[in-house]
């Protein structure tokens, strides 16, 4: 049972990053209808700029808490300003093109910034001083740190305010707007192409808490990192609804409990034919089962009311 | 309206290629320019083939260093084959100690015509490599692959300096055994070629032994989330858990076992035995851990002090891991080129098997497949945020070295005992 415990644990704080990161897609997806690849790396660049960050300040006289908020606000600062720049020169002229160019184009986008990232971090793995002293509790036998707590806390904390951002601001209001119609939108006097930049510095901000947060989490960084956690973020909102943004915390915390509980009991569901290293394969199942019977993800609406 | 969205796409498309074009052509620099002086010599190019980009970049970059530093210390000597002066150049290649680059990188090492080739460092490319090199009548020496296969497959151009798995995993098992008293393993391996042969030999050799092997756990060589598999482990409750894999990976899953509570011991083989092991498990938590390492300790080696003088001088950076090993490879090669008194491999290939050289790394003879005879293998501990010496073992004669079977050479090891001096 402690067993059990410690892998939902360790489930809810790897799905809590992964939801984070899954609201940049989720939200450029909802608005523009486009898979900003560039997402995951955006990321990459939050984490290594706080390392930097923290490799820069600590030792000093500064004290910890200020080194890691000046980390995550440079993180965000950075992340928000690439963000918008992407969405201004790569995104934006071709926001009428054929859906094949802008999907490219991201891709494009992603291999430029891991290349300039491998540039200008090499291409090695960077690790993190010994800058957070964790503390260890346990409850009924499961172990968790008060950075996993932390983690946990500030991403739930995170997508409540997003939540609650898009429920009652007006800038919230018109990026409802636009997700419903942007024709419409634009007509009800809606700056269209402002909410459309607001979404990115949003969903951009957000990648970099969580790159801050997988620095600290795991230790090390390097340029690479992006790749794969934003093809697991893309699944979790594409898992919770893609567009939607509740779909992708749902679905993000949904991919990281399925992934350790996958690594931890899959030996023995099998009788020991199928390993751990088979949990990104019981992931993708997970998702095409749910794709087969809900197409549109766990949250999403019927895709015939978009068209 | 239109060209501009074009232009747009195009500038950025072409960026991107332009970035991936860059890396490309880093690596043939440094050849050219040792090209210059060698007008009056013959040039004779021996190639190195190692990870010079990507996680594993400064383990490459480490033997790349130390092969260089041979081919400058023989140049700065001056070298006669069969009494015509000879200049050698170091043509480096990158091949991401990725399988299906290694072999791509070995035809593009072939066909610059080299006389030798020092790598690559992991098995998982040394192996697919082999094969080029091998049709090419190219000898290779692998300064740090260790899984037994890449010996095995009759080649007669392959060959190495360190001991392989089927020498290291039984040590690691039987140290395991012997001197951790370990009951109830649990292994984990990163799913390449080098970390689940380490992986197998050692798990053969503990089962062998008595111990149980609670749990058999894999993960990869690009992860850094290990608490779902860690989790699991904690579960069987082991006294030890080994791994088979590189520090990339090794750092981050000590300190996840510590953030998880797991009191186990923690060991592993030579891909973890770096001074970056430490850094990335972070705050201490890679106090106690153990690993083993083919070769002499750096300073145990009888020519180990001056060859770090010169290599920090250099460099002005420590050894990582396998630079020494670097450095014999190529001493070896013109070695065999000396008793040849020729620089053609198909001549001097006879003679590497006939290798009784004294190396920074102790003596070098090779076996009937090419593999390191009585390479001797140590234990080190981290203590204070610092490998340390623990335990130098080495497989006594002949028999060690068939190790078809998983415990056999375990029959020496132990008595070799404490260090043998310091």
């Amino acid at each position: 049972m402690d067993i059990f415990l410690q892998q939902i644990i360790n489930g809810l704080v790897l799905g809590s990053i992964y939801a984070l990161v899954a609201l940049g897609y989720t939200m450029v997806y909802g608005i523009l209808g486009l898979i900003n690849f560039a997402h995951g790396d955006i990321v990459m660049v939050g984490a290594l700029v706080a390392l930097t960050v923290i490799h820069t300040l600590f030792g000093g006289s500064v004290p910890v808490a200020v080194i890691l908020t000046g980390a995550t606000v440079a993180a965000m600062l950075v992340c928000m300003v690439l963000g918008f720049t992407i969405e201004r020169v790569a995104y934006r002229p071709l926001r009428r093109a054929p859906r094949l160019a802008p999907l490219i184009t991201a891709i494009g986008v992603s291999i430029l910034i891991q290349y300039t990232a491998a540039l200008v971090w090499s291409k090695q793995y960077i690790s993190l001083p010994a800058i957070v002293r964790t503390t260890q509790f346990t409850i009924g036998g499961a172990s968790f740190t008060d950075l996993q707590l932390f983690i946990f806390v500030l991403a739930c904390a995170v997508m409540a305010a997003l939540l609650w951002f898009i429920k009652n601001t007006r800038v919230g209001k018109a990026m409802r707007a636009t997700e419903q119609n942007p024709d419409v939108a634009g007509l009800m006097g809606i700056d269209v192409n402002r909410i459309i930049s607001i979404t990115f510095l949003i969903g951009s901000g957000l990648g970099a808490i969580a790159g801050v947060m997988v620095v600290l989490y795991y230790g090390l960084g390097h340029y690479y990192m992006g790749f794969i956690l934003g093809l697991k973020a893309f699944t979790a909102a594409v898992l919770g609804g893609i567009g939607k943004v509740n779909g992708a915390m749902l679905g993000g915390v949904l991919l990281g409990l399925i992934e350790s509980l996958a690594s931890g009991y899959i030996g023995d569901l099998t009788g020991g034919i199928l390993g751990s290293n088979y949990r990104d394969v019981f992931a993708f199942l997970v998702l095409v089962v749910v794709l087969v019977f809900r197409p549109s993800g766990l949250i999403g609406e019927p895709a015939s009311e978009r068209a | 309206m239109n060209r501009i969205q074009m232009l747009t796409t195009g500038v950025v498309l072409s960026a991107a290629l332009v970035m991936q074009g860059c890396k490309k052509e880093e690596a043939p620099k440094p050849a050219a320019k040792a090209e210059a002086p060698a007008a009056a010599a013959a040039t004779v190019k021996i190639g190195l083939a190692s990870p010079l980009t990507g996680p594993q970049a400064h383990i490459g970059i480490d033997i790349k260093n130390g092969a260089q530093l041979a081919v400058d210390d023989i140049n700065a000597a001056g070298l006669t084959i069969g009494g015509k002066p000879v200049r050698l150049e170091l043509v480096p290649e990158d091949d991401e100690a990725n399988p299906t680059k290694a072999a791509t990188v070995a035809q593009k090492l072939v066909d610059q015509k080299v006389a030798a080739v020092v790598g690559h460092f992991n098995s998982g490319a040394s192996i697919p490599a082999s094969k080029v090199y091998s049709d090419a009548g190219v000898p290779q020496i692998s300064p740090s692959s260790t899984n037994p296969k890449y010996t095995q497959q009759g080649f007669k151009t392959t060959f190495r300096v360190v001991a392989n798995d089927d020498q290291q995993g039984p040590v690691d098992g039987k140290f395991a055994l012997e001197k951790l008293s370990a009951k109830n393993v649990a292994v984990i391996d990163d799913s390449t070629a080098y970390g689940q042969g380490l992986a197998d030999t050692f798990e053969a050799t503990v089962k062998a032994g008595g111990a149980k092997v609670v749990a058999r756990e894999h993960t990869t060589d690009k992860d850094t989330d290990f608490k779902a598999i860690l989790t699991k482990i904690k579960g069987n409750k082991p006294d030890l858990v080994f791994f088979g894999g590189i520090d990339p990976q090794a750092g981050p899953m000590v300190k996840q076992m510590s953030e998880l509570g797991i009191k186990a011991k923690f060991m592993g083989g030579d891909g973890m035995q770096t001074p970056n092991f430490v850094k990335l498990a972070g705050d201490g938590a890679a106090e106690g851990a153990m690993a083993s390492m083919p070769g002499l300790p750096k300073d145990q080696m009888p020519g180990g002090a001056k060859f770090l003088e010169k290599f920090k001088a250099k460099y002005n950076a420590d050894v990582e891991l396998f630079a020494p090993m670097g450095y014999d490879a190529v001493y070896v090669f013109v070695d065999a080129m000396k008793r040849a008194n020729s620089t053609d491999p198909a001549k001097f290939l006879p003679e590497i098997s006939k290798t009784n050289y004294n190396g920074v790394i102790g003596p070098i003879a090779f076996d009937d497949k090419g593999d390191l005879k009585n390479g001797p293998i140590t234990i080190y501990v981290v203590k204070g945020g610092k490998w340390d010496t623990m335990e130098v073992v080495t497989p006594g004669g002949a028999q060690a070295q068939s190790a078809t079977a998983a415990a056999a050479p375990a029959a020496e090891p132990a008595k070799a005992g404490e260090p043998m001096k310091k």
